[in-house]
């Protein structure tokens, strides 16, 4: 189960980096944050894969579709980059992974991580483990947000009415003149 | 490590790093920003699977050390939830993110005619 969410997630992943339509960079991009719901999912975390099919997959992609469709005079038109800055970004993203994977590779987690973190995917091993069920996650989770973590959960409510006000600002119908290239000091 | 098939902390954790990759090179890559945009959504999705991982994975799982942290956290009144937490506050920023860059790029198509970011070099000296 795993390696098919896994498999999702990077193919869609680097379907995304190789496709130069902003639609299908969309879907791809849906395959890739349901691949993230479903990791969660395996990891114990239900009330997170929730989260994130509602939040990511329903609000933020929904947004981003909105934007493809208010921004592209026709839809499927495609910029496509200079050839040489494809492909320098392409060598570099390959290069950052292979650097990236060696470093995992080569290196040990601390002892005690690594023989107790052994027992691997919790729903796959054990059966649930410390977690039991996910009201108890639910309930525990709550209880950390509104206790420990109060503060950071208001300033995040802050910044949410921050990012609204801001964002009816910016993107309000206004009449400017549509002079193509803006004005030139 | 584990054994190859095992799935462990490394799997979530080379998974996410070719997700971050594949997030810096459409990053990179796109000229329409809107692209950009769904880099950097990439980019946040790896960090929160690097999270939720260590949350899961890292935490002893096995009964007798789950047992002996649970009571320990129990008396601290605080389970071990930092990691998801800190994923819920990721996700609220990256639709913030998302929110706000595509209000900005609504501003630049109506002032530009155009979503490439390489028109927008009105203020190249």
């Amino acid at each position: 189960m795993f390696y098919l969410l896994a498999a999702l997630m990077v193919a869609s992943a680097w379907a995304i980096v190789f496709t130069s339509n902003i639609v299908r960079m969309a879907v791809y991009l849906l395959l890739a944050l349901s691949g993230a719901a479903g990791l969660y999912f395996l990891l114990d975390a239900e009330l997170l894969g929730a989260v994130q099919l509602i939040v990511y997959v329903g609000g933020t992609l929904i947004l981003i579709i909105f934007g493809v469709m208010l921004t592209s005079r026709e839809i499927g038109m495609a910029l496509k980059p200079k050839p040489w800055e494809g492909a320098a970004g392409v060598v570099l993203g390959i290069v950052l992974a292979g650097v990236l994977l060696l470093a995992q590779v080569y290196s040990q987690l601390p002892a005690e991580i690594s023989s107790q973190g052994a027992g691997a995917v919790p729903g796959a091993a054990s059966g649930g483990g410390a977690t039991s069920g996910g009201g108890a996650t639910v309930e525990a989770f709550g209880k950390v947000i509104l206790g420990r973590y109060l503060l950071v959960f208001e300033v995040a409510g802050v910044l949410l009415l921050v990012v609204m006000v801001g964002a009816a600002y910016l993107a309000r119908r206004t009449s400017w003149p549509r002079s193509a290239g803006g004005t030139q000091p | 490590m584990n054994s190859f098939l095992q799935i462990g902390l490394g799997h979530f954790v080379a998974l996410s790093l070719l997700v971050l990759a594949a997030g810096v090179a459409t990053v990179l890559t796109k000229r329409n920003a809107i692209g950009i945009l769904i880099g950097v959504e990439l980019i946040l999705n790896a960090a929160g699977i690097n999270l939720v991982a260590f949350n899961a994975l890292a935490w002893p799982t096995s009964a007798e050390a789950g047992a002996a942290v649970s009571a320990a956290a129990g008396a601290l009144g605080q389970p071990a939830l930092d990691g998801m937490v800190f994923t819920i506050f990721l996700i609220v920023l990256a639709a913030a993110e998302a929110a706000v860059a595509l209000a900005i790029f609504l501003n630049f198509y109506n002032n530009f005619n155009s979503i490439d970011v390489e028109k927008a070099n009105a203020m190249r000296g």
